[in-house]
């Protein structure tokens, strides 16, 4: 026996939940703030070796990519915006601890109702009454899309990442279908519809855009703070146990929670087709819907950290491809510099929810 | 009708392997949606080593088994590598599986078309190709033509089933496959036995986006005869609805890689179908897919269910 006897050590380290005594929330910033500056210093050394440049050249570069002319500040803004409003989406239904992945399939779909109504009915009615129906084509559109996996959801407990996924390719081969029918000639390519757009303010294409989303920001922001449903969403979240105890239905929340966040996807739908290309195709939505999820996720689930967290993302996409632009070397690095950052991130929220308790020396590191 | 069921098997393979990886990785409770960037980082990573071990030849003989061997090593490694920074994330920094899962699809899919810009010729791509789908020598005659459904394949097709057999087999029969599923259903039980969760999860996942990455290699070098595509991350999703139709089993995702793979290319192979109907029926398999999502979890029966500890993340001091 005595030989497989190990003397036992307590190991270096052990992890330790912080859970009540959490760290007060500047030093969470502070964590997060040091992640972000690690991964940008991380990707300087990559764009240094790539282009052989000067990194503070090559930041320069960014900032002039996002900010530098005013025609890029509006882009980055609509930017902002497009991911702001799927982000604001996918919020309250994460909140509720229901991954809904389907963001992308919802708002192309609110895209898809918006060009529908853009195609067949614009025109023929008035202006003012085409643009009432699309919002609310959009709006519907995009519920459906995300009724049907919250139903089977809340009543046989269906996984729901995995339906919302597979939903999104449904919405982009549907949109591949409609913009063939609707193509003239085969081309596969749809013509711009900018007569039938949404109405632009003063000379600001992007302006109506920016202020529908801020609008649903704060919207958002107290519909999940100050409302009965907001409470309901996140008791649901914490523990359906509790829920059921205390006498919410948990599956008129999971189906009236999806209902919003369709419904939200669908406006974004509607700000992308109606309001910014007045046309659609497979990739309007563009990996936003993906994006969103990492959004929301990074800010806590907080609309008004989102802000933050989507400027900073656009920020990079947009910067990051000036820069490849101006030093002529492959745009694919933007998806590399995004995703090294995003680890980075993610990663650091470890340190914010554990504490890392080292063997104390001198006490003969006996285990207990 | 043979060609189409012969195309259909040969494109089977690619999803084969995507599924059969993403099933070892998920039946460890690890729910990685980053395989479609996965298969593109093994795709590119194999092709880039064979163009690197094709122009370094300076146009002499070319080895066939070394042809194909390194660009497998290579995309295993890259593939495996991805999968490791994955378990990093979730496993031992514990961050949400999707969010990390999404991010390395976006990062994969980045590195790729990077690396794929880097390669001086894409055409070392077709060359190597060839030895990927070297036929068994075989003669048909009239009454034996319906042997080309089962021998007209490159080594790959047949290294693919071989693997889903293999794992099929490790997962039901074996005491590594039973810790394994332990480890996916209820990590806390497993943990209390004695068997290392984290140890099983690093292992599983790495091996499992080794494996995925394999199908990202084979659909360039065999289904595309090397002529480089950006329709992988398409791949891996589909890959991933594999998993689900197969209800987690890497011998019934045999059948449906093939179901999978006919559904694909069946408008190519369809006389005189519209845009429209090209649509509908690429639209089937991600249907088929909800369907069969729908029909297991009404069912309610507890073999057709995902495991339980599903996309959670073990901690050990957590109740």
């Amino acid at each position: 026996m005595n030989k497989t006897e190990k003397i036992k050590r307590e190991p270096l380290f052990h992890i330790v939940n912080r859970g009540r005594d959490a760290i007060p929330w500047w030093k969470g910033m502070l964590i997060r703030a040091a992640a972000i500056v690690f991964a940008l210093a991380v990707c300087a050394v990559i764009m240094v070796i790539l282009t052989k440049e000067n990194p503070i050249e090559i930041y320069k570069t960014m900032f002039d990519g996002a900010f530098g002319t005013e025609r890029r500040k509006w882009k980055l803004l609509q930017e902002i915006a497009v991911l702001l409003c799927i982000s604001l989406a996918v919020t309250p239904a994460f909140k509720m601890q229901f991954w809904n992945i389907g963001a992308e399939g919802q708002a192309l779909v609110g895209g898809l109702a918006t060009a529908a109504c853009m195609f067949y009915i614009g025109g023929k009615v008035p202006q003012g009454m085409l643009i009432i129906i699309m919002v609310a084509a959009s709006i519907v559109a995009g519920a459906i899309w995300a009724l049907i996996p919250a139903v089977f959801k809340a009543v046989w407990n269906t996984n729901e990442t995995l339906f919302t996924l597979m939903m999104n390719y449904i919405a982009i081969q549907l949109v591949d279908v409609f913009v063939n029918i609707w193509a003239k000639n085969g081309s596969a390519v749809l013509s711009p519809m900018s007569e039938y757009g949404l109405p632009i303010i003063g000379d600001k294409k992007y302006l109506l855009n920016v202020i529908i989303v801020a609008a649903l920001t704060v919207g958002m922001y107290i519909y999940l703070k100050y409302s009965k449903q907001g409470y309901e969403i996140s008791v649901v979240g914490q523990s359906e146990k509790t829920a059921k105890y205390i006498g919410i239905s948990v599956k008129k929340v999971i189906i009236r929670t999806m209902l919003v966040s369709g419904a939200v996807c669908g406006i974004a739908g509607l700000i992308l087709v109606g309001g910014t290309n007045h046309n659609i195709n497979t990739n309007t939505v563009g990996g936003n819907g993906f994006t969103a999820i990492m959004v929301s996720w990074l800010a806590k689930f907080n609309p008004i950290f989102m802000i933050l967290t989507a400027f900073m993302i656009v920020f990079l996409d947009l910067g990051a491809s000036h820069v490849t632009a101006m030093f002529r070397i492959s745009s694919d690095i933007c998806d590399i510099m995004i995703g090294i950052i995003l680890f980075f991130i993610i990663g650091c929220e470890f340190f914010i929810n554990y504490k890392l308790k080292f063997r104390s020396f001198g006490k003969g590191g006996e285990a207990k | 009708m043979i060609g189409f069921l012969i195309g259909a098997i040969r494109l089977g393979a690619t999803f084969l392997l995507g599924s059969t990886g993403e099933i070892i990785t998920q039946k460890s409770g690890n729910l990685n949606l980053g395989i479609p960037g996965v298969m593109c980082i093994g795709a590119a990573f194999g092709c880039f080593s064979e163009s690197v071990y094709v122009t370094s030849l300076n146009g002499g003989e070319i080895n066939p088994f070394l042809a194909v061997f390194i660009p497998i090593m290579c995309a295993f490694i890259a593939s495996a590598l991805a999968g490791l920074l994955f378990s990093f994330m979730t496993v031992t920094l514990r961050a949400n599986q999707n969010v990390t899962g999404l991010a390395l699809t976006t990062f994969g899919v980045g590195l790729t078309n990077y690396v794929i810009s880097q390669v001086k010729s894409t055409s070392t791509f077709s060359v190597a190709s060839k030895y990927f789908t070297t036929l068994i020598p075989f003669k048909y005659t009239e009454n034996t033509q319906w042997l080309k459904l089962f021998l007209s394949y490159g080594p790959t097709v047949y290294l693919a089933i071989i693997i889903a057999l293999v794992s099929a087999f490790l997962l039901k029969k074996t005491r590594i496959g039973l810790h394994l599923r332990s480890v996916g259903e209820n990590p806390a039980t497993a943990d209390a036995m004695g068997i290392n969760v984290t140890a099983y999860r690093y292992g599983a996942t790495c091996i499992g986006c080794g494996i995925a990455g394999l199908g990202g290699l084979f659909f360039i070098m065999d289904s595309l005869y090397g002529y480089w595509e950006y329709a992988i991350e398409a791949m891996g999703w589909l890959a991933v609805a594999l998993v689900i139709f197969a209800v987690w089993r890497p011998n019934v995702s045999i059948i449906g890689s093939f179901i999978f793979g006919a559904l694909y290319i069946a408008p190519n192979h369809i006389k005189g179908v519209t845009f429209v109907q090209t649509g509908l029926l690429k639209m089937l398999p991600y249907v088929v897919t909800i369907v069969v999502l729908i029909i297991t979890s009404i069912r309610n029966k507890k073999e057709n269910y995902p495991p339980a500890g599903l996309g959670l993340n073990y901690y050990r001091e957590e109740r």
